[in-house]
């Protein structure tokens, strides 16, 4: 018989460290059981943004050595310039020149609408050698009304203070009109001090809408 | 008020199957809810001879974004793994894609190995079904494909809805493949179904789940 009021007597489970109370699948009791290893930190919403950042201790963010990997999910970023592209960089501290070291790689998959230039490369204008540029995420995206840009980038271990800092993303968008773009990022920060803030904008002008989410992934 | 300490009487909450106990928004009871994870399992489909599964319902504005992760789906035939998006609750799954394919491929034999881009299976602005996996799976009891697929904000009205996905299969010819497609539906009304089934034959056995990511 399914609970119809909390009782005291309900709760018959055996206590298990770390894991959470739940009801069972039939509502008439409890059992024990785990939080995902996902955990939403952040949600910041982008209208006509200049820049938008995410720092340890700030406004409820946590990017420390709380998790080994943070994520950020980039869901419909439109860009208020044509063509311009999603880019991202790092900092320590309480710096906020982001400027980080950055060596870095980039490809692409791509194919346009009217079934020409398919085709599998290496972008060398992405990419970057010990440089301290804000990173490309992305080719040009588009700016007509429907398109945009979606995915993800990770960060590895950013407070480690032994070990550089490695990234990965992988994003798909529109570009120029009518080509679809699957773009792969990777890199390292090339420092061994611990990040504490991210910085994402676009290489011209505003991020005219958009979201950036950042997760905690255990 | 917000608790100080929690107490018996303050726990007044309606159970709800497999759900948590919480504290409330106020912090001044308690709620059942989600655990606090961010990707949410929605739905589970098990194949078994069929021929195709479908998600019809689920797919909606609750979420960001959508995975479906593929478990070990074998086919009953040498196929490849496909998949469309519907815009009328599965009544059609044919919306507009203009897509990407490249693969890596190694034979067991050591004999050959390479990454490149495949032209025969993306799509320019095509209703057909996307294939996944660019070459046929065998149906070795052993074989298999395996793989995830994320998709963005299918319920938009105003944004094309982006796609993504990274698959590995063991092919007919004792190879490794391990395919990349991504693209686009290009359409501004919301998708609202999913279906995926094999270029011949059934999907002989085999796993797809679908999660929502907060």
């Amino acid at each position: 018989m399914a609970i119809s009021k909390f009782n005291y007597n309900s709760f018959n489970v055996t206590p298990v460290a770390s894991k959470a109370l739940a009801f069972n699948s039939d509502a008439d009791g409890f059992t024990t059981a785990s939080s995902s290893s996902m955990i939403l930190i952040k949600t910041l919403t982008a209208s006509s943004s200049a820049t938008l950042s995410f720092v340890d201790g700030a406004d409820s963010v946590v990017l420390d050595d709380t998790y080994p990997i943070y994520k950020f999910e980039f869901i419909n970023i439109h860009p208020a310039t044509n063509t311009a592209k999603l880019t991202f960089q790092g900092d320590t501290g309480t710096n906020t020149s982001y400027n980080q070291t950055i060596t870095s790689t980039f490809f692409n998959s791509q194919h346009k609408e009217d079934g020409s230039g398919g085709s599998l490369g290496y972008e060398t204008s992405h990419d970057q050698a010990q440089g301290t540029a804000f990173q490309d995420i992305t080719n040009g995206i588009g700016n007509l009304n429907d398109e945009n840009m979606n995915g993800e980038l990770k960060i590895f271990s950013p407070s480690s203070g032994t070990f550089v800092k490695h990234f990965i993303s992988t994003v798909q968008s529109n570009y120029d009109t009518n080509w679809s773009m699957n773009s792969y990022m990777a890199g390292y920060f090339n420092t061994t001090t611990a990040l504490t803030r991210a910085q994402f904008k676009m290489s011209s002008g505003n991020i005219d809408s958009g979201i950036i989410k950042l997760y905690g992934i255990k | 008020m917000a608790l100080s300490k929690a107490d018996v009487n303050n726990i007044n909450i309606t159970p709800t199957a497999s759900k948590a106990i919480r504290w409330n928004s106020a912090a001044d009871g308690f709620e059942a809810g989600a655990l606090g994870g961010s990707m949410v399992l929605l739905s589970t489909q098990t194949a078994s001879g069929s021929a195709n599964l479908s998600f019809t319902s689920g797919i909606d504005s609750t979420y960001d974004s959508y995975v479906f992760k593929f478990i070990n789906i074998h086919p009953s035939e040498t196929a490849s793994f496909m998949f469309n998006l519907s815009i009328d609750s599965g009544s059609n799954y044919n919306v507009t894609k203009t897509t990407t394919h490249f693969r890596a491929y190694h034979l067991e034999s050591g004999s050959a190995s390479a990454l490149g881009y495949e032209t025969g299976v993306d799509l320019a602005q095509s209703t057909a079904f996307q294939d996944l996996t660019g070459d046929s799976i065998g149906t070795a009891n052993d074989s298999g494909v395996s793989g995830s697929l994320h998709l963005f904000s299918p319920s938009s009205t105003t944004f094309v809805k982006h796609f993504m996905s990274n698959l590995s299969l063991l092919k007919t010819d004792n190879e490794i493949k391990n395919t990349f497609v991504a693209g686009y539906g290009n359409t501004t009304s919301a998708v609202d179904a999913i279906q995926f089934k094999m270029d011949n034959g059934n999907i002989d056995s085999g796993v797809i789940k679908m999660y929502g990511i907060t």
